[in-house]
């Protein structure tokens, strides 16, 4: 499969997708007026993926800020991987923030409490 | 005629004024506003977790703006630009406010004004709630917007969203909407 790779902007995160190495990687800022365009394809991705995932995938996601249209497109990337979790391939989410954002904190457990894949969540020392 | 915009946009100007825009919200225009208040925040004294709130409040609230904005009242589409909506960030004492202005067709008064005030009956363990709900049940609008947007703003800030709606003609209302930030949390 080939990987995806983006460099983040102003409004939109960087990405890395890579199935061979089984990382899914986001950080940055995802601020788009269409996050529905901009994650369309990642979620086609996964879907892929999910037929033939690594034995091991970790998930990073590294934001800084999001908006709420890409706080439901990330759970759409999260119930992909969980169907990854199901057919009990090893999937762990690491949920950095920094150590005085409370909000991306919160985020990262509402998102840990609707989706059944286990979280670590990982405080950055600014 | 009662509604008069200048008056209104004066009085949004409240407090020390770090950004006031009127005119057409359009994507290029929510980049700058986002870059002109992301850099006046660097320099502001405010602790950086403020200062976090701030920026993604305003980013929701700019994208509100973007979403719902309606076409203008008829007698007012020569003089302004389409898409048309107020913007002032300000800082009032210890508190941030973002204030946004918009026309609304006078239809949808009702619906709106029953969403903010069930927003702002609700306690922030119940926000957290309503906005877990919302987050996953319902999907994005052809518009867009999830439907989280305010929900969000107000677990943020967890200030009372302010608002009112100044009536235009029988179609239309301004509808003007101040968000608090405090300083300290």
């Amino acid at each position: 499969m080939e990987p995806i790779v983006m460099e983040g902007s102003h409004k939109t995160p960087s990405v890395r997708f890579d199935a061979d190495k089984g990382i899914i990687e986001i950080k940055g800022r995802s601020i788009p007026e269409n996050s529905i365009e901009f994650y369309k394809p990642m979620i086609e991705w996964l879907e892929e993926y999910s037929r033939n995932p690594a034995k091991r995938t970790v998930v990073n996601f590294q934001l800084e800020y999001f908006n709420t249209s890409s706080s439901k497109c990330i759970l759409d990337l999260f119930k992909k991987l969980e169907t990854i979790h199901k057919q009990n391939k090893n999937v762990n989410v690491n949920w950095y923030y920094e150590e005085d954002d409370e909000d991306m904190l919160e985020a990262g457990e509402d998102y840990e409490s609707i989706i059944r894949i286990p979280f670590t969540m990982i405080e950055l020392e600014e | 005629m009662t509604f008069d915009i200048q008056q209104s946009y004066r009085e949004m100007n409240k407090g020390d004024v770090l950004l006031a825009y009127k005119g057409s919200i359009n994507s290029d225009l929510i980049t700058n506003v986002l870059d002109v208040v992301e850099s006046k925040l660097e320099e502001a004294k405010s602790v950086s977790a403020v200062k976090k709130k701030v920026y993604s409040v305003l980013v929701e609230s700019l994208q509100n703006l973007y979403h719902h904005i309606e076409d203008l009242p008829a007698d007012m589409r020569e003089k302004y630009e389409k898409r048309f909506g107020i913007l002032v960030v300000s800082k009032i004492d210890s508190v941030y406010r973002i204030s946004t202005g918009n026309f609304v067709s006078s239809e949808k008064v009702n619906q709106l004004k029953q969403k903010i005030d069930e927003i702002n009956s609700l306690s922030r363990e119940e926000l957290k709630d309503m906005y877990k709900y919302v987050l996953n049940h319902r999907k994005i609008s052809d518009k867009g917007g999830g439907g989280l947007g305010l929900i969000d703003i107000a677990k943020k800030t967890g200030n009372k969203l302010e608002y009112n709606f100044k009536s235009y003609n029988k179609d239309f209302y301004f509808f003007n909407l101040n968000i608090y930030i405090s300083e300290l949390n």
